[in-house]
């Protein structure tokens, strides 16, 4: 099966059901079908051939689930990248994927779009929302500029291009936060993807009457697997763009009898402050959380305010999409715990040696499944380093880098992560991409970045920086130059200035100080 | 307190805390949220700013773009919120 059949058998046997709701519209299955024929047939026309990587930088829209089945209609790998994501960051994943074609709102290009004529692969650029005429074949860039709008006129609608993908090519990069700083693509087949979305909606009991509220962006797969699941059993999404105003979230949950809402650790934060005893949602059949451990405290008062509602404590990795899930019913009996592997997956824990470890003793968490990603894009040694031999000849397992133990029953508990990515609202970010952002100003001579713990944010980014010498520099400086390269998630809450940084004795500098000094402010 | 002096520090506290200091492209009318200068965090910080500077309470059902998704918006609600208190 491929990923796109999602849509079309959806749209064969449900035509006229509500598919997807927007923040003020709704849409039907066919509806989005035959928007995503046309432009898929507009990507082919404009040399999208088979396996070319096409990026998607839109927020959560109609647009952006059009373009992710247009090009995967299209036989194309689709890359989403969150919609804030800068011009020099933006051109890195262009030329890293060579992506030949990219759907662009036409606003965000008005504001930036120098890295057009630093991204040679790129040839054709699909813009949403106007702003596109002034450029005709996109300035001097050479590349070739197409309205979304001109393509529904163009472009026939009634049938998808011919098929030529077969389910071990890819259909996604998803670009993740690597300890190096720049960011790695996760190659995902169709088969990966649609055997994690199987095993998902399998234990999650979905099934067409649901309906599913998401705010997570789709750039992250937390978020992506949002819209593919319901639309696997053709059930309904409904896509927001933010969490930013909460009660308009939960009005739309009571209004629109949602069933499934996923979340992470900063939306229950969030919500837990708020008086959620005014609000009934008596259709809310489960909450989700995953990105980073919900606090024991969390699940305790979410069970306490929703008894009617299973929630479901998750961990996951980009790399193999989900990796463990809590059972409902044990939600109450051990609340610390992210669960066992999904069905149809293996999940257990080895000592350095690669040995199967006994219950109760720490180890590195192997992943063994068809949703374990390809590998990371052109990138042999890093995926040599995490996708190791497995039980079968020639097989390969997934190692997660993370460290766990799991209790006698075999439920998993998540102990501490090998590398020091932050995870901060659910999103990954390398403290290496915001260091290397800060040192590309002039005036800093050190910076190092870490997380500090946070109710909300479960991590708030500190930057600790170093001027040279002779220097005048504020935070709002730091500040200001971050959000012109990193995407807002990324951007430090905490600056603080320093005459040095502490090291270890090989030289490094030594960030377990600096995390524990930060901890105990004298 | 005058709407004019709301406006200035409603302002200055956006420009400064999201906008890091350059705001001269900001219209008193635009959505903040939809161009990216202020995030769901954002609003968190938005909202506990209000309460503390201007000692109002705002409410769960009152944190809706119509009164926090512009400076216009923003002076127009203190305004009628610290209204209230006299």
């Amino acid at each position: 099966m491929l990923v796109e059949e999602f849509l079309e058998e959806s749209a064969r046997r449900i035509p006229d059901k509500i598919a997807l709701i927007t923040e003020s519209e709704r849409f039907t299955y066919r509806e989005i079908e035959m928007q995503a024929n046309c432009l898929a047939h507009a990507l082919i026309a404009a040399g999208v051939a088979r396996g070319d990587r096409v990026v998607i930088v839109l927020p959560n829209s109609l647009q952006a689930v059009v373009a992710i089945f247009a090009a995967l209609k299209a036989d194309a790998v689709f890359v989403v990248l969150h919609a804030t994501t800068k011009g020099g960051k933006l051109a890195y994943v262009l030329n890293n994927c060579r992506a030949t074609a990219i759907i662009v709102d036409g606003a965000k290009l008005d504001a930036d779009h120098a890295w057009l004529t630093e991204t040679p692969y790129l040839r054709s650029v699909f813009l949403v929302n106007g702003a596109h005429r002034q450029f005709g074949t996109v300035g001097k860039s050479g590349k070739h500029a197409y309205s979304l709008e001109d393509v529904w006129n163009e472009f026939s609608c009634t049938a998808p291009p011919p098929r030529r993908c077969i389910d071990i090519d890819l259909a996604a990069l998803i670009y993740t936060s690597g300890s190096t700083g720049r960011p790695k693509g996760v190659m995902m087949t169709h088969l990966n993807i649609v055997s994690a979305a199987t095993s998902i909606t399998t234990y999650l009991e979905n099934s067409a009457d649901d309906i599913v509220l998401n705010v997570l962006p789709l750039s992250f797969d937390y978020g992506l697997y949002q819209l593919l699941m319901m639309f696997k059993v053709g059930g309904t999404l409904v896509l927001l763009n933010s969490f930013a105003f909460p009660h308009l979230v939960l009005q739309k949950i009571a209004n629109e009898g949602v069933t499934g809402f996923p979340i992470v650790p900063t939306i229950s934060a969030t919500l837990l402050q708020m008086n959620l005893a005014r609000y009934s949602f008596p259709a809310l059949r489960y909450i989700t959380n995953t990105a980073a451990a919900l606090p024991v405290d969390h699940i305790r008062k979410l069970r306490a305010l929703f008894p009617h509602v299973r929630i479901y404590s998750m961990y996951g990795l980009t790399e193999c999409k989900r990796v463990s899930y809590l059972p409902a019913d044990q939600i109450d009996v051990r609340p610390g715990s992210v669960g066992r592997g999904m069905p149809n997956e293996e999940v257990y824990i080895v000592d350095p040696e690669g040995n199967r470890v006994v219950p109760g003793a720490v180890g590195e968490l192997v992943i063994r499944g068809s949703n374990v990603m390809k590998g990371y894009w052109e990138l042999p040694e890093e995926t040599d380093r995490c996708l190791r031999p497995g039980p079968l000849p020639g097989e390969r397992v997934l190692y997660s880098g993370d460290l766990f133990y799991a209790d006698p029953e075999g439920y998993l508990y998540f102990v501490g992560r090998r590398d020091d990515i932050i995870k901060t609202r659910g999103e990954k970010v390398s403290p290496r991409e915001v260091e290397d952002a800060i040192y590309s100003l002039e005036t800093v001579a050190e910076a190092a970045v870490i997380g500090i713990p946070d109710p909300i944010l479960g991590s708030a980014i500190k930057a600790l920086v170093v001027p040279k010498q002779g220097s005048f520099i504020t935070a709002q400086d730091v500040l200001r130059h971050c959000s012109t390269k990193l995407e807002d998630f990324m951007v430090p809450k905490i600056i603080e200035f320093r005459p040095s940084l502490p090291r270890t004795d090989s030289g490094k500098v030594n960030k377990r100080a600096l995390a524990e000094a930060c901890k105990n402010p004298e | 307190m005058q709407t004019v002096a709301i406006g200035t520090e409603i302002r200055e506290f956006v420009v400064t805390n999201f906008l890091f200091g350059k705001g001269d492209d900001l219209s008193d009318d635009e959505s903040l949220l939809d161009n990216g200068v202020i995030d769901s965090t954002g609003v968190l910080e938005l909202v506990s700013y209000l309460q503390e500077r201007f000692d109002i309470h705002i409410e769960d059902d009152e944190i809706i773009p119509a009164n926090l998704d512009s400076i216009h918006n923003l002076v127009d609600y203190v305004g009628r919120k610290t209204s209230n208190l006299r």
